[in-house]
């Protein structure tokens, strides 16, 4: 079974992405809720959670739970608000 | 009602009554949110519940590491939807075999460059290709090689981790020291991250 065209372009944008010291998947849930409250508020990225971010953009699963997360806080952010 | 991080620590953390109304409360919330955060991904009650009672024990095994840069309920909730998710995820991969998605791959294939593209354009991106191929070949161990390809092919990494009697953080470490190779690789052959992710575009 080969890799197709897309799925090439994508291990090459990992590549491109990939930093010698990366935060795991563990890491990366210790620190999500944090950031997906900063996301939340507007707020810029704190110089110890750009680190979340980076995994988010290489982890197709820890990218699934955080927009999970991001919609239950939207969500609850709007019941607030009604 | 809501609390405040320090009422769920401190009820959590302490006994009788005061616990089992932390419990409840929490057990309570937690599903209030996998709906809102799953709604679309699953209705079955039965799943979301026990994802819950597995959180609660979860929250309940690390309540030490939570360090209230958020909100508790937002920290619990983050716990509950790695596991409602890893256990969607399991369901919808059951029968997929990492052996059979093993069967005959050829990572960089001929047909991944575009022969509508400019002439110089191909045969740089043809140049990628086989110093990708290269590297796979010689420098990925056999462990590397399944977790990348399977992950390209869409195989969650809880999903290979169980397949290779391993878990999600090994399963990342195997990536990540695989992506690690190729990008030396590519930058041996003299091409660095802009090439690359120009490549992408043609």
């Amino acid at each position: 079974m080969s890799l197709s065209k897309q799925q090439i372009d994508a291990l090459m944008r990992l590549i491109s992405r990939t930093k010698d010291s990366e935060i795991d998947c563990e890491q990366c849930l210790a620190a999500v809720a944090e950031f997906a409250e900063q996301q939340l508020a507007g707020k810029s990225i704190a110089e110890g959670l750009q680190a979340v971010e980076h995994h988010l953009s290489i982890c197709d699963e820890c990218r699934e739970e955080y927009e999970a997360l991001r919609r239950t806080l939207d969500k609850m952010d709007d019941e607030k608000a009604g | 009602m809501s609390r405040t991080n320090d009422r769920w620590l401190v009820g959590l953390g302490g006994d009788g009554a005061q616990r089992e109304s932390a419990l409840r409360d929490l057990r309570q919330a937690l599903l209030r949110n996998l709906c809102k955060a799953l709604s679309k991904r699953t209705a079955d009650d039965a799943l979301l519940e026990d994802a819950v009672q597995d959180a609660l024990m979860r929250v309940l095994g690390r309540l030490d590491q939570f360090q209230g840069r958020s909100q508790f309920l937002t920290w619990a909730t983050s716990i509950a939807i790695r596991v409602a998710l890893d256990e969607l995820r399991k369901r919808r991969w059951k029968d997929v075999s990492l052996d059979a998605m093993m069967t005959g791959a050829d990572f960089v294939p001929q047909h991944a460059i575009d022969l509508e593209s400019a002439p110089e354009v191909q045969a740089q991106r043809r140049a990628i290709l086989d110093a990708m191929q290269r590297v796979i070949k010689l420098h990925l161990t056999d462990k590397q090689r399944i977790a990348l390809l399977a992950e390209l092919k869409g195989m969650p990494q809880d999903e290979i981790a169980r397949q290779l009697g391993s878990n999600r953080n090994a399963v990342y470490k195997l990536t990540h020291d695989a992506r690690k190779k190729l990008k030396k690789g590519l930058e041996s052959a003299g091409y660095g991250a802009d090439d690359v992710v120009a490549l992408t575009a043609n």
